[in-house]
């Protein structure tokens, strides 16, 4: 409840923290309990199992022992195929939605690139396992490429890509708003100024739109559930379906008695792998901010 | 933030319509607008493919999907099926998982922002951004073995509507979080400074200048939050029981849109397969539904 | 860059794409259906694969009805039924026999319920174990499932009439669901239940009609609520798939699917 005593009369009033801030802080360190709780839990049944050796062999009785090797060679597999899908034509939508080769000249240009930036709009909020139903139907059946690996990570491409474009596409245009005229003043030509100049001046958002759409599509589960399917063993192509990591977790969690260690260990590999990137990134983009500070390019 | 992005645009679009294209810069302007053809295309291509896929129950069962009896499927039209108990669910679970998530992400960001303390807002960014990467399985989890046993000791066995809310509430509230954050964030520094310089305490400069500046913000997070719940999938299939009724109460269980096809699209073939993309549609519907009135909202308060 | 960027990444995504196309030479065998028959094929086909190292058999859950349509649309060379199967446009082949348990956990003082108090439990007329106020928890598979249709046969239950407290999908999900829960009652076939009842999972086994749920009482005729294990391919089994089916009927595939708690055919 907002109190209206000490609002308007000065600073020894304001020096009091009212109620509603008590409140305030209170939910911080209720929010702070929750998530200490759920990590340390993982933390504390996840730490038992885990070892090299977890990390490096493969599962054995349907995952209850052994360990998770073949599931992290899918994954990587997985979101191989899922990144070289999105960069290129992630990069090259977002390159023509930031405007770096100009506004579009009609109105119907106009309209397209407005209906682009819609579809992106809802597509990136469209339920993973719609897409999972699409991956289903398109990718599995219509392509024939079946409960695969490349049909997933096909899948989890299509469910990232706007992500990977919105962030792109911003980085572009700050990197356009500073250079642009410049470059296009001194005659260059479009692709020799994005390649010297935009690229490498937006590289740090590229690359930040890159690990949010790696880190989504690591943490996904549903989106994979029908389309490369629950095979533990070691993928030897792409066309083989493939468990990755969430989905282990999730089988062990829902359909394998006696399988909580280790999917406690599993969701802990996904964690620290997830929290490693993210610092990799903060300290990456750390460098970056300082270097561009430093030597302007 | 649009105000600045369309001066930027309006100003690269004077620069760059002078130059036209010549020799291989063609073949990169063809390229890039492939790919963003590309981009576009992919909706409709999901649409098409789901819709097509609903076709057959559409037409074999038209209004028979929200008044049948019941869910009892089966591969041809004898079956019963009604997705409505599964979209009172859908909406039941989201809805009072946001109206957990809003007050606790919305308090504890005013109350960061009230400390003027730098460092514990960039702490408190950091660590949200960081929990917002976390997998939603790890949540279902969590949910599984911790909070179903704990309700299940108010009434087993606790899969119900309220595990799935409170679990869910918990993975959107970074979402909401960072939303409102940056909302606050986005609120010129004058505002703020002003409100100081007239005696107000920080607490009272964010909540009645900087909360009301950002609220369009914060609905945003809001709609987002509800827009990710509504779509989860893990979480619900692994606490909320999947049992096909309308509830009487939050600790009943409850399946899902979200949760109805996973658990039988391994298996689904015929009607019921399509019943099941059904469901998909609609929930890209709600989630039309759900963007339009956001976009609504926003232009309403800015 | 971005014409760098798409040379590296397009030679990159077709190279991915030839080499997940250039399949290593090798015969493939999938098979898809029944979770109650997954996990005999699977151990079947381990040791197929050992004594066949050019074979790879992948073994796929996702119900009996997911088994016959893959089988019938091709997308699986074999399919899992563990019902009886009555369509005519399929071939069937006998795989093994195995029966529906009812489960409890283990620590449940109840020994054995009737007929009648099952059927009351199941459509919510009984709330409450006899003889204790511990309240029911009512585990029901999923419609579709033919581990269902057999239970709720045997019954003379119709589906609507069931109020249950959790839907599960698989066997494991269901022994998994009860183990976790002191007051759940629930369903799976006899080979899932005895397996993990004798490997310290917190579940027993509750006799019907008097009969005991064991390999023993269903391999006899005994047991009430017994049910066939099946095959199904698209038309006559032939080459791979027809090596396999017969490799199940040999002492040693015999042998693996007696070891996991099923009757097999001879």
């Amino acid at each position: 409840m907002p109190d209206f005593s000490t609002g308007f009369t000065g600073n020894a009033a304001a020096r009091a923290r009212p109620y509603g801030q008590w409140l305030a802080a209170a939910t911080l360190v209720l929010l702070a309990a929750l998530f200490g709780w759920l990590l340390i839990d993982v933390i504390i049944r996840g730490f038992g199992s885990l070892s090299w050796e977890f990390i490096s062999s493969a599962p054995t009785d349907a995952g209850r022992s052994g360990g998770i090797w073949p599931v992290i060679v899918a994954s990587l597999a997985t979101l191989a195929v899922c990144m070289a899908a999105v960069l290129p034509i992630g990069l090259g939508s977002a390159a023509l939605l930031s405007g770096v080769f100009g506004a579009p000249r009609s109105s119907l240009g106009q309209r397209a690139v407005n209906g682009c930036r819609q579809s992106l709009d809802i597509l990136a909020g469209v339920p993973s396992i719609v897409f999972g139903l699409f991956g289903n139907a398109f990718f599995c059946l219509y392509l024939g490429m079946g409960f695969s690996i490349l049909a997933g990570g096909l899948t989890l491409a299509c469910m990232v890509l706007p992500y990977f474009i919105r962030t792109a596409e911003h980085a572009l245009r700050s990197a356009a708003t500073t250079h642009l005229a410049g470059s296009l003043a001194l005659g260059l030509r479009h692709s020799t100024m994005l390649r010297r100049i935009l690229l490498p001046a937006a590289l740090p958002g590229l690359f930040a739109g890159f690990v949010l759409a790696l880190t989504r599509a690591l943490a996904e589960t549903a989106a994979l559930l029908f389309t490369s399917g629950y095979v533990s063993r070691m993928p030897e192509s792409l066309l083989d379906s493939g468990r990755v990591l969430s989905v282990h977790v999730y089988d062990l969690a829902m359909n394998v008695t006696g399988g909580e260690a280790q999917a406690y260990s599993t969701a802990l590999v996904l964690i620290i792998t997830l929290a490693v990137i993210n610092v990799l990134v903060a300290l990456l983009g750390h460098y970056w901010q300082q270097k561009l500070n430093g030597a302007p390019q | 933030m649009n105000n600045s992005t369309s001066l930027a645009s309006s100003a690269l679009a004077n620069t760059a319509l002078r130059h036209s294209p010549k020799g291989h810069d063609r073949w990169l302007f063809l390229l890039v607008r492939l790919c963003a053809l590309l981009a576009a295309a992919l909706l409709l291509l999901i649409v098409a493919f789901v819709a097509t896929e609903s076709g057959q129950a559409i037409q074999a069962l038209g209004a028979r999907l929200f008044t049948d009896s019941g869910w009892f499927p089966g591969a041809d039209a004898s079956g019963q099926f009604n997705l409505t108990p599964m979209i009172v669910g859908s909406l039941l679970v989201a809805l009072l998982a946001m109206a957990i998530s809003l007050p606790i992400a919305v308090a504890s960001v005013l109350f960061v922002h009230s400390c003027s303390q730098p460092w514990l807002v960039i702490a408190y960014r950091r660590a949200i951004e960081l929990l917002a990467g976390i997998p939603s399985v790890v949540f279902g989890l969590w949910g599984l073995v911790v909070i179903v046993p704990l309700l299940g000791q108010l009434q087993a066995p606790g899969t119900s509507i309220l595990a799935g809310a409170l679990v869910l509430a918990l993975m959107i509230l970074p979402t909401i979080a960072l939303l409102a954050d940056s909302a606050l964030r986005a609120v010129p520094n004058e505002l703020r400074l002003g409100g100081l310089a007239l005696g107000l305490s920080p607490w009272r400069v964010v909540l009645r200048i900087q909360l009301l500046q950002a609220r369009s913000g914060v609905i945003a997070g809001a709609i987002l939050g509800l827009g990710r719940a509504l779509g989860e999938t893990m979480v619900v299939l692994m606490v909320c029981g999947n049992v096909v009724q309308l509830p009487t109460s939050i600790m009943q269980p409850i399946r899902t849109l979200t949760a109805n096809i996973a658990l039988e699209m391994a298996y689904a073939g015929g009607l019921q397969r399509s019943a099941l993309f059904v469901s998909g549609l609609l929930l890209i519907a709600l989630v039309v539904a759900l963007i339009w009135s956001a976009h609504r909202m926003g232009r309403g308060y800015a | 860059m971005i014409a760098r960027f798409t040379s590296i990444s397009l030679p990159l995504f077709t190279a991915l794409l030839l080499s997940a196309c250039s399949q290593p030479d090798r015969q493939q065998l999938t098979i898809t259906g029944s979770s109650t028959i997954a996990p005999v094929a699977s151990e079947l086909a381990r040791i197929f694969e050992q004594m066949n190292p050019d074979v790879r058999i992948d073994v796929q859950t996702g119900g009996s009805s997911r088994g016959l349509a893959d089988a019938r649309n091709g997308l699986a060379d074999i399919g899992m039924v563990s019902k009886a199967v009555k369509e005519t446009d399929v071939v069937a082949t006998l795989l093994a026999r195995d029966g529906l348990a009812v489960i409890a956990h283990k620590s449940n003082p109840v020994a054995a319920l009737s007929s009648t108090q099952i059927v009351q439990i199941y459509r919510g007329e009984l709330e409450q174990w006899p003889g204790s106020n511990l309240p029911i928890s009512v585990v029901h598979k999923a419609d579709g499932r033919s581990t269902q249709e057999v239970f709720l046969k045997h019954f003379k239950l119709q589906p609507r009439e069931i109020k249950a407290s959790v839907i599960v999908g698989d066997n494991e999900q269901g022994i998994k669901t009860v183990a976790g829960t002191p007051g759940a009652i629930g369903y799976v076939s006899i080979g899932a239940a005895q397996y993990s009842s004798d490997n310290d999972v917190p579940i027993k086994l509750l006799p019907l009609g008097g009969v005991t749920a064991t390999v023993e009482n269903v391999q006899n005729g005994s047991y009430p609520l017994a049910r066939e294990l099946n095959w199904v391919t698209r038309d006559m089994p032939t080459g791979l798939a027809a090596e396999f089916i017969e490799f199940a009927t040999t002492n040693t595939g015999s042998e693996i699917i007696r070891g996991l708690y099923f009757v097999p055919v001879n």
